[in-house]
């Protein structure tokens, strides 16, 4: 090896001595932030965490008290998406995975399911605005906040479960079939069971982003303020991440404890939700067959 | 007993044909309803009224140009921020990370995904503006620079993780052709992996732009709502107003089948139109991958 050689191997190792410490520092200024936000709203809003800020009705123009209200309205809102998109969005899963055939329909199938993906999240507000309240009469409610929620939901759930179907060897279904097994059962008992984790995770990731957006529920279904808890699918209701807008932007002289309080709760279902989904993955692959 | 298994099989897989096409029908419904509400406004209001430069509803002043490159300045600014850190971050974790960090920085990234958008405009107002006003001197830190910053934020999860993927998808065997040919990791990086995921890289901005450019709650939360027209590069420190802020801010005072009513419809149809060009062309940019890489394999 020549001398010049040598000295531009050795120029192009400290190049990417150089370059990795770079990108080093750059993930870490990407990463850091996060880690950030989150030990930076534990340490703010522990202090304003009690059981009756938890559990107790908000007072005082949303001043004092607690935010029940808006925690069992988001549970609400969450079940009600639950109810609709995941039946549909697994089966619709199913369908892509299982017996489309790769044709234009499929193609279409697929774009569409793109396009919901990236529909604005106030666009879909408009539309359930459009047909849930006023064209279908359900009125500002949860449920028409839950329908409109659930559309927006569905591309998350579907290619996220498809996904997980598509990872099952196409071996467990060639032996099923074989051992004489119609094609529903086949799916029913060695399909679905093996996708089952994947699929829950594209669930629970869907459902979390449902549980923490404003946007889509602001003209279908929130109260700015309720001073019971909604009794009906057909009542409007409170919700965290709408009360917490409310509360930073909308009510002055709004005590700043509280809404770091509030803040917290709802990091708390994202950090746990987030937890789940890496339990599930985790435990998942220990067990894998394949 | 045969023949009732048979049944139910027949319902069940009809039903999931029906859902398989669920999504076509929502897509349809969708566009139906923002163009039943949002053509309107071009009968009511006189076109050059919608496309001039003044905001101002209660006087009947109509022109979206200021909200439109209002979305359009935060969104360019929000690339600026999202792009960089997000590709090279997405290097780094398929590229140059050991497996044990891959394990810390992938669930992290996650986490920013999950934060709800209003958790971080509260954090926008709270602690970005402020911060930002003192630093910069400025009379307001609610600017459109606060909005790129935090809208960065919330590309970056989308385009790590797709690029990622691409990253990961580019076949073990092209790295170590070029490493046994004497080329440095750093060198295979940027001259073998990154090109050849280059599409997916591509798909990964683009769908990162277009939530951006749909973000609604932390524009409306930290970019002041001043719907003014952006004439220099000075808009950036000043307030201004997106497509999304002005929907999900005056949507819920107008009076159903008003001109303002049709006018939002007719906004949220051009955001629409918008996301629809842009996943049209992500799609068909990653497509066109596919069946390159087919024509290869074949």
């Amino acid at each position: 090896m020549s001398r010049y050689q040598e000295k531009s191997v050795h120029r192009q190792l400290l190049f990417e001595k150089a370059g990795f410490s770079i990108l080093t520092v750059l993930t870490i200024l990407t990463v850091l932030p996060i880690i950030a936000v989150v030990i930076y709203v534990i340490v703010l809003g522990s202090s304003a965490i009690s059981w009756d800020f938890i559990f107790e009705m908000p007072m005082d123009g949303m001043r004092a008290g607690g935010i029940w209200p808006a925690i069992v309205g988001t549970f609400y809102l969450t079940l009600g998406t639950a109810i609709f998109s995941v039946p549909l969005g697994v089966a619709a899963a199913i369908y892509l995975s299982e017996y489309a055939a790769d044709n234009q329909v499929t193609r279409t199938i697929r774009l569409a399911i793109i396009n919901l993906a990236g529909i604005p999240s106030v666009v879909y507000g408009l539309f359930g605005l459009g047909l849930f309240v006023i064209f279908l009469n359900f009125g500002t409610s949860i449920l028409s906040a839950s329908l409109t929620l659930s559309i927006m939901t569905l591309p998350v759930i579907i290619s996220t479960t498809e996904e997980a179907l598509s990872a099952v060897p196409q071996s467990f279904r060639v032996v099923s079939v074989s051992l004489g097994a119609t094609k529903w059962q086949t799916i029913r008992r060695m399909v679905l069971p093996q996708a089952l984790p994947g699929i829950l995770t594209g669930i629970v990731l869907g459902l979390e982003r449902a549980a923490g957006e404003t946007a889509p529920i602001l003209f279908t279904g929130a109260a700015f303020f309720l001073p019971r808890l909604p009794n009906s699918p057909l009542d409007a209701t409170m919700a965290l991440p709408y009360h917490l807008f409310v509360i930073s932007t909308q009510v002055p002289g709004m005590p700043i404890q509280i809404q770091y309080g509030t803040v917290m709760v709802l990091l708390f279902f994202v950090l746990i939700m987030n937890l789940i989904v890496t339990v599930i993955r985790s435990r998942a692959r220990a067990r894998r067959q394949w | 007993m045969s023949k009732k298994l048979k049944s139910s099989e027949v319902i069940i897989t009809r039903g999931i044909q029906l859902s398989g096409f669920s999504s076509i029908l929502f897509v349809l419904m969708i566009l139906f309803f923002l163009l039943y509400e949002g053509i309107p406004a071009l009968f009511t209001v006189p076109l050059d009224d919608l496309f001039s430069s003044r905001w101002y509803p209660i006087e009947e002043y109509y022109g979206i140009i200021p909200l439109l490159l209002g979305s359009l300045v935060v969104t360019l600014g929000a690339s600026m921020v999202a792009v960089p850190f997000g590709i090279l971050t997405a290097v780094y974790i398929s590229e140059i990370a050991p497996a044990w960090l891959k394990e810390i920085l992938k669930p992290l990234v996650e986490l920013l995904a999950g934060f709800p958008s209003v958790v971080l405009g509260f954090l926008g107002i709270l602690v970005v503006s402020p911060f930002l006003r003192d630093v910069l001197h400025l009379p307001t830190g609610l600017t459109a620079l606060t909005g790129s910053l935090l809208l960065g934020g919330i590309a970056i999860p989308t385009i790590v993780s797709i690029s990622e993927d691409a990253l990961n998808n580019v076949p073990e065997t092209y790295r170590q052709g070029s490493l046994a040919l004497g080329l440095t990791r750093w060198q295979t990086i940027w001259g073998v992996t990154v090109p050849a995921a280059r599409s997916g890289i591509l798909t990964a901005i683009m769908l990162g732009l277009g939530r951006t450019i749909g973000e609604t709650m932390t524009v409306m939360m930290v970019t002041g709502n001043a719907p003014i027209l952006p004439n220099s590069l000075k808009v950036l420190f000043m307030p201004i107003r997106t497509m999304t802020a002005t929907i999900a801010s005056e949507m819920g005072e107008v009076a159903t089948g008003s001109p303002h009513y049709h006018v939002l419809f007719f906004i949220a149809m051009v955001l629409f139109l918008f996301t629809l060009a842009v996943n049209i062309i992500a799609s068909k940019i990653s497509f066109s991958r596919m069946k390159r890489s087919e024509r290869i394999l074949s």
